[in-house]
């Protein structure tokens, strides 16, 4: 099958404080539908800005990502948006995501307006859906943002991502500022988003034993480039690069 | 058993109007005991940390005691406090050797000049790299693990009786962190200093400290030696937060390529 994703040769440079910092150095990897992909590393080894070059949130200064066979980098206008409902992305904190004014409804039919989906009419059904498919009640639609809980935010989060049909959700540290105890359900909505519908993830995060849980393959991230990759457990049991070695050594222990 | 190091007794403690923050802890640490406690948002933990170090806002209400063996502690002196985010107690305009001798003036005796050379000597061991050059760079020329290696330094400047690590790792990559956690670990052992970790990680905890305390919505809801706590959890929120902890032996999400 081909890939969703093809992303090839991505470069990225930034200058800060008069250094150069290499944060994607011709970075290249492959996605298909329903795949996790778990890209992790430590922190500055440019995970986050690579989610947000394929997405176009930050313009790369080389290279290509073809989506579905198009090359999303050099896509403009109506096409441009096409494009980007079938990219979503989910961040870590839930609260900096959102406009603190609005409502979960509010939050929600913003992407619906946006990419034109459905009618005024039929949007508190679609709404009332999005929140069907993240286990959150219809009841808090006309909650505040900031009213609901950290876990409830991040759900809205998701509902958000899907609520243009995505393809592909980049997930950045998606889980990272959630409670433990809430933290097993969000990734279990997740995971069972995937399998109803193919969804592909490409699961960003500094913690191995996470990404080991919820991906396919593993790209481990060091200095801008990809060091390593493989099934994720197979990366995990025999990490083959110092920066894989160092993720595995690093994960806290229950000693008991 | 060793000498108590302080011992709290119904201790509540609410801010504002808000609920309680903490209700009716009673909670003792002995000497040179490493005791963690474990909460999640809204436990009880960080209030618990500040009560102990008397940092408690203004605003805030307490009731019950803290009762210590021998004179109260002075904070910077015989309490070491480091926060989550380092930032926010390291001063952006000061070097960071201004900041650490400042920490180690409260040494009895101490001169500036002789607080200095203090100075770069704990930021050799906290490993900073280049500890000379550390001494005349600013927060910001640092990297978050090093300045939470600063951090660690200022606050163990002093030579402090006990240490409070509030969520000190919680801000670093896993890499630093486990970093961070190995100096932890010798520094209290080598100063033969009391630690109270505070963390929302049970496998952080587990492996720094000898007792754990856990704590949900303000209330103590278990404590005893780690090995106990972890093997057979008294109540049902701990032997939640055991089954919610992902290690690298975690039953997988996902099975199979697509």
């Amino acid at each position: 099958m081909s890939d969703l994703l093809a992303v090839a040769g991505l470069t990225k440079h930034f200058v800060r404080n008069g250094q150069t910092i290499v944060a994607a150095a011709g970075v290249s990897f492959g996605l298909r539908r329903g795949e996790t992909l778990g890209l992790v590393g430590p922190s500055g080894s440019g995970k986050s800005t690579i989610g947000r070059l394929i997405l176009r949130l930050t313009e790369p200064d080389a290279g290509s990502v073809m989506f579905k066979g198009q090359d999303f980098l050099t896509l403009k206008g109506a096409a441009l948006r096409r494009a980007r409902a079938g990219l979503q992305m989910v961040f870590q904190d839930p609260l900096a995501a959102f406009n603190p004014r609005t409502s979960v409804a509010g939050a929600l039919a913003d992407p619906l307006r946006v990419h034109g989906i459905g009618t005024p009419a039929d949007r508190p059904g679609r709404i009332a859906t999005l929140l069907d498919r993240v286990g959150l009640p219809k009841a808090l639609m006309d909650r505040a943002i900031h009213e609901i809980s950290g876990g409830q935010r991040q759900r809205v989060a998701i509902a958000r991502a899907l609520a243009t049909g995505p393809e592909l959700i980049v997930l950045d540290e998606a889980v990272s500022a959630l409670d433990v105890s809430v933290r097993g359900q969000v990734l279990e909505l997740l995971a069972g988003l995937q399998r109803e519908t193919g969804l592909a993830y490409l699961f960003i995060s500094h913690d191995l034993a996470l990404v080991r849980v919820m991906a396919h393959r593993v790209a481990i991230l060091s200095a801008g480039r990809i060091v390593e990759t493989g099934p994720a457990a197979q990366v995990v049991d025999a990490p083959q690069s110092a920066t894989g070695r160092a993720l595995v050594a690093a994960v806290p222990r229950l000693v008991l | 058993m060793s000498a108590p190091l302080f011992a709290i007794k119904d201790l509540s403690v609410s801010y504002g109007t808000g609920p309680a923050a903490l209700e009716n802890i009673s909670l003792a640490m002995a000497a040179g005991e490493r005791l963690a406690i474990i909460g999640e948002s809204g436990s009880g933990k960080s209030t618990l940390a500040l009560a102990i170090a008397g940092l408690l806002p203004a605003d805030a209400r307490m009731s019950g005691r803290i009762d210590w063996a021998g004179a109260r502690p002075e904070l910077g002196r015989d309490i070491g406090f480091v926060f989550q985010d380092p930032g926010a107690s390291l001063d952006p305009v000061l070097t960071i050797g201004e900041q650490v001798a400042e920490a180690a003036r409260a040494r009895p005796g101490v001169n500036w000049a002789a607080a200095y050379k203090i100075a770069e000597s704990l930021l050799e061991r906290v490993r900073l790299p280049d500890p000379a050059r550390a001494l005349r760079a600013f927060p910001h020329q640092l990297s978050g693990g090093q300045r939470q290696r600063v951090a660690i330094a200022a606050a163990i400047a002093a030579g402090p009786r006990l240490l409070i690590a509030d969520e000190a790792t919680s801000a670093l990559d896993m890499v630093v962190q486990a970093e961070i956690v190995g100096l932890l670990d010798q520094l209290v052992s080598e100063d033969g200093m009391s630690l109270l970790l505070i963390t929302h990680d049970m496998a952080l905890a587990s492996g720094l400290a000898g007792r754990l305390a856990v704590f949900e919505k303000a209330r103590l809801v278990e404590e005893g030696p780690a090995e106990r706590v972890l093997r057979a959890p008294a109540s049902d929120y701990t032997r939640r937060l055991i089954k919610a902890h992902i290690g690298l032996d975690a039953p997988m999400l996902v099975t199979g390529l697509p």
